[in-house]
């Protein structure tokens, strides 16, 4: 019946453990619970399924909704849907990687410590940084503690954020800063980009960090010339969040002078799963490792000599530095991070600037095309990576409704993030969409209205 | 048997691949008409180049250097190691939910929506809360959701000076972490010596600057805190709140729920209670509960239910916010919702029941040799002291090494705190008593060994495919990376 099977203790086995431990009942062993607050009653939850009636109901719960399986999606503002190697699935399916615990016994942890440290190396090769950690929760967390380490490096407590970064990942900076005191300002934005006049305004030796993003927001590929020596020029920290999946092909955030680099992980292999489990990516510039959040995987040798990796650097982390430490973060997404590791091996830096390339030309193909129908425009000019905003000639919710009964998951609405921009969409396209299913969407928009 | 296992980045070929993607079949622009020559890459991508074959080797024998529930006992006290129900892992791959868009039209979302509407009732009635944020996506991170809900109650009423959070001195490290984070004081409460939160102290400690008291019952040290309802009514008494760390929610399924002890904000991590595994680090997932009063401040959206059709809500009028990208480690939950169908409200208790059995029966057996320092009725797990041993020459990390060697993940070891050469032992209910009693033969022998040969167990383990490692190396001499010129 139900899970009960999970349980191997028999009744003979808990009698004699009872006699062992020395009590009479099972009631014994919670006799330091007080009385009052004891549940007097059951709980009141749906009774038990078995194993085969647990499948079925989720099963039924899952065949309720729209996939990428089954639908053709035009949706990305941080997830999206990349191809997903087969074997990433099987790796991390390897229940030696997924039943383990953060590798607390480096000696029967070498597996998910090596895979950990080469991790964070090909995070490093694609952004051009010198270190980086084992995860964050996601990319909007990756920016909130981003901004904190340049507080923490600085000792300053004001950021600058560009309105072109993710209003998403914007709201959960905000919040994080908003609880602790730290201040969060707006850089405004012109025709799409991060407004570098304001920015300019804006600077000053207050400044601790100073965020951008990279392709920002509506996909818009800014220019970072000179950004890098204006805020060292007031030892503030700059962090660019970046699109890993544009790296084999922008410029690496080192070449511009980031000294942060965050970023959603989700393109690299990670199912989309309604928005989580997601990959938050940290990387930095070595002089930053003592500020970083999270754990650290290291190089060093075993008593013998052979080389071997443990976690490090653990004094700045909750468990050793407690109040003091740069942040509280201890389980992390480090399966997520193992399977967007095998992604990187298996693409390699070929594969890996082929999907590139095929975003960057799909989308452009698309955006093209749909720019070209009557009523449906650029909200912005200017060079796009694999996403791209346009205007379309009436409510987006129900332009929505109308792709969704052909199957196409259409673009994100961006009104509820920029009440300015009305009747304007966000589409992205990945190296998965073919030109027959951009033609269909471009039909499909034509037909409307 | 001992070597290291080649990099990557070692058996890298140039010109070698392991993917395969559709060719490009729109009509092709140049790089440059497409994007501005600055922006463009310059420097070469370093990334390895290797076969899928090569791959997929590469990581299964990656796999077999790496312990896992699965393959033996794991008695990792704080982290609830307990079997990782197969059926989770299926269901949670299923294609209408792991490749489902999360800006996707509610009306296509709809068997999600009721997925998490249902499992947020199912921890409402497990711990007495009134109403869930699932955004959380670990256990820290829910203690700083819950946190920030406080400090955003706090703030509405106009009540401005409370700017300190009590924990006990027990309390885990993400406890005062996150009370930093929130822009908190930490104010530690001493225990007693019975192990349990010295209950003068806090009377003394609570004031009108008194934001919270943080508390994990049963604690870090596996007992409960019989004073409980005293301690949550000297903190409600000032005006503050009470926030309950759920790790331990384990032992107490069924039996008590932290909302009828007075608590007023709970945080679950469904990676220890309900069963979903721990990936080596993660995901986990850390839902928030809160008593009515503060459901105006939880994150948005929450997940609603108007007549037949759920929704994400975004009506929260005094929200602090959004804690995650989208609306947390969903891929999590489907499997902690799996688990909590699966076991309904008696497979639960009795989980829990066992948790305890199991707790006590491995103390009982472990005291014949060791040192118990709290001996008295344990909950989901307890505490041993190696002092004694350590004075021979072999303490607690030594010990865990020793169990290394002997096919056992050991407890976690210094920890708590407040107890010398700590191992915190949990053996979950997923075990069998056999493995109980085997593991208590295994540290009988180590004790033996110490007795006979305490520098050898201090230089273990000696069957593992690396021996100990040097930390302190890898700390003085950080090498974070691979790097090409440095082989
Ligand atoms: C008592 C206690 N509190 C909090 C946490 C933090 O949980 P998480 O690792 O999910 O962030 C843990 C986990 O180790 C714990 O044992």
């Amino acid at each position: 019946m139900g899970g009960k099977h999970y349980l191997p203790l028999t009744d003979e086995d808990r009698r004699e453990m009872l006699a062992e431990i020395g009590v009479s009942s099972v009631e014994d062993l919670f006799s330091d619970i007080p009385r009052e607050v004891r549940l007097q009653r059951e709980l009141e939850l749906p009774s038990p399924l078995s194993e085969y009636e647990a499948f079925k109901h989720l099963n039924e719960l899952a065949s309720k909704n729209k996939h990428f399986n089954n639908c053709v999606s035009f949706m990305g503002a941080g997830v999206y849907d990349h191809f997903i190697p087969a074997v990433i699935k099987h790796i991390t399916g390897r229940s030696e990687f997924y039943t383990s615990y953060t590798p607390y016994q480096p000696e029967i942890s070498q597996g998910v410590l090596q895979a950990i440290f080469e991790y964070q190396t090909m995070i490093c090769q694609l952004t051009g940084m010198e270190v980086a950690n084992a995860s964050m929760y996601d990319g909007g967390t990756a920016v909130a503690e981003g901004a904190v380490m340049g507080c923490g490096a600085t000792r300053r407590s004001k950021v600058l954020v560009s309105r072109s970064v993710s209003p998403l990942y914007r709201a959960v900076l905000d919040n994080y800063f908003n609880s602790r005191g730290l201040e969060v300002e707006e850089i405004p934005i012109k025709d799409g980009y991060t407004d570098r006049s304001e920015l300019e305004n804006k600077m000053g030796d207050d400044i601790a960090t100073v965020i951008l993003q990279q392709p920002n927001f509506f996909g818009l590929v800014e220019d970072m010339e000179g950004i890098a020596d204006m805020v060292h020029g007031h030892k503030a920290v700059l962090l660019v969040s970046a699109d890993p999946l544009s790296l084999p092909l922008l410029q690496a955030p080192s070449e511009y002078g980031a000294d942060i680099v965050v970023g959603e992980g989700q393109g690299l292999g990670v199912p989309a799963s309604f928005g989580g489990p997601l990959l938050g990516i940290m990387a930095a510039k070595s002089k930053f490792v003592r500020q970083m959040p999270g754990r650290i995987a290291g190089e060093t040798v075993d008593s013998e000599g052979n080389r071997g990796y443990v976690l490090t650097l653990q004094t700045r982390e909750q468990h050793i530095r407690r109040e003091k430490a740069p942040s509280n973060i201890c389980s992390n997404e480090a399966l997520v991070a193992l399977g967007a590791a095998v992604y990187m091996a298996a693409m390699g830096p070929q594969g890996m600037r082929e999907v590139a390339e095929q975003c960057l030309q799909k989308a452009a193909y698309a955006r093209e095309s749909i720019t070209a129908l009557k009523g449906y425009d650029d909200v912005y000019a200017g060079s796009t990576f694999k996403e791209f905003t346009v205007t379309v000639p009436g409510d987006p919710a129900e332009l929505n409704k109308k792709l969704l009964e052909k199957n196409i998951l259409g673009g994100v609405d961006l009104a509820p993030f920029y009440p300015e921009l009305k009747n304007a969409m966000l589409f992205a396209v990945t190296e998965k969409r073919t030109k027959e299913e951009i033609d269909t969407l471009v039909r499909e928009l034509e037909g409307w209205k | 048997m001992r070597k290291s296992k080649a990099l990557l980045f070692e058996m890298s070929r140039p010109g070698r691949r392991g993917y395969s993607l559709p060719s490009n079949d729109v009509p092709e622009k140049s790089l440059d008409e497409l994007l501005p020559r600055k922006a463009q890459r310059s420097e070469p991508l370093e990334l390895p180049e290797l076969s899928e074959v090569g791959v997929v080797r590469h990581y299964t024998e990656l796999s077999t250097r790496n312990f896992g529930v699965d393959t033996g006992f794991y008695p990792l006290g704080s982290c609830t190691m307990k079997y990782n129900p197969k059926i989770n892992e299926e269901v949670a791959v299923l294609p209408g939910f792991a490749f489902m868009h999360p800006c996707q039209p509610e009306e296509t979302t709809q068997g999600a929506l009721e997925l998490l509407y249902n499992f947020e009732q199912g921890l409402k009635e497990l711990t007495a809360m009134d109403r869930f944020t699932m955004q959380p996506a670990a256990g820290a991170h829910g203690e700083l959701t819950g946190l920030m809900v406080i400090q955003a109650y706090h703030r509405s009423r106009g009540d401005h000076n409370r700017n300190k959070v009590l924990i006990p001195l027990s309390a885990h490290g993400t406890n005062p972490a996150t009370v930093s984070m929130a822009g908190y004081e930490v104010v530690q409460i001493p225990c007693d010596d019975r192990g349990l939160v010295d209950l003068d102290a806090l009377k003394e400690a609570v004031d009108e600057t008194t934001a919270a008291l943080m508390l994990t019952n049963p604690s870090t040290l596996g007992l409960f805190e019989e004073e409980i309802i005293p301690m949550a009514k000297a903190v409600h008494e000032v005006g503050g709140l009470l926030y309950y760390d759920g790790a331990n929610l384990n032992a107490i399924m069924g039996y008590t729920r932290p909302g009828d002890m007075g608590f007023d904000v709970v945080h679950l991590n469904i990676h220890k209670t309900l069963s979903t595994p721990h990936g080596g680090g993660g995901p986990g997932s850390g839902p928030v509960g809160v008593k009515e009063r503060l459901i105006p401040f939880l994150p948005v959206p929450l997940v609603s239910k108007e007549e037949d059709r759920f929704y994400l809500d975004y009506d929260v009028p005094e929200t602090i916010g959004k804690m995650h990208s989208f609306y947390g480690n969903f891929g999590v939950a489907i499997k902690a919702y799996t688990y909590m169908r699966m076991m309904g409200a008696e497979g639960l208790k009795e989980a829990s029941t066992d948790a305890v059995i199991n707790a006590n029966y491995l103390m009982s057996l472990l005291k014949k040799t060791y040192y118990v320092p709290y001996d008295r009725i344990c909950k989901h797990e307890f505490i041993v002291s190696a002092k004694p041993e350590k004075k021979k020459g072999a303490g607690a990390g030594d010990i865990a090494k020793a169990l290394l060697d002997r096919n056992f993940h050991p407890p976690t070891v210094y920890f708590p705190l407040i107890v010398d050469e700590a191992l915190m032992i949990e053996p979950n209910d997923t075990e069998a008593k056999e493995t109980l009693d085997a593991f208590a033969a295994t540290m009988e022998q180590i004790a033996k060994d110490i007795d006979e040969d305490a520098e050898k167990v201090a230089h273990g383990p000696y069957n593992t495919v690396v021996g100990r490692l040097d930390e302190v190396r890898a700390v003085r001499n950080p090498v974070l990376i691979w790097q090409k010129d440095k082989e």
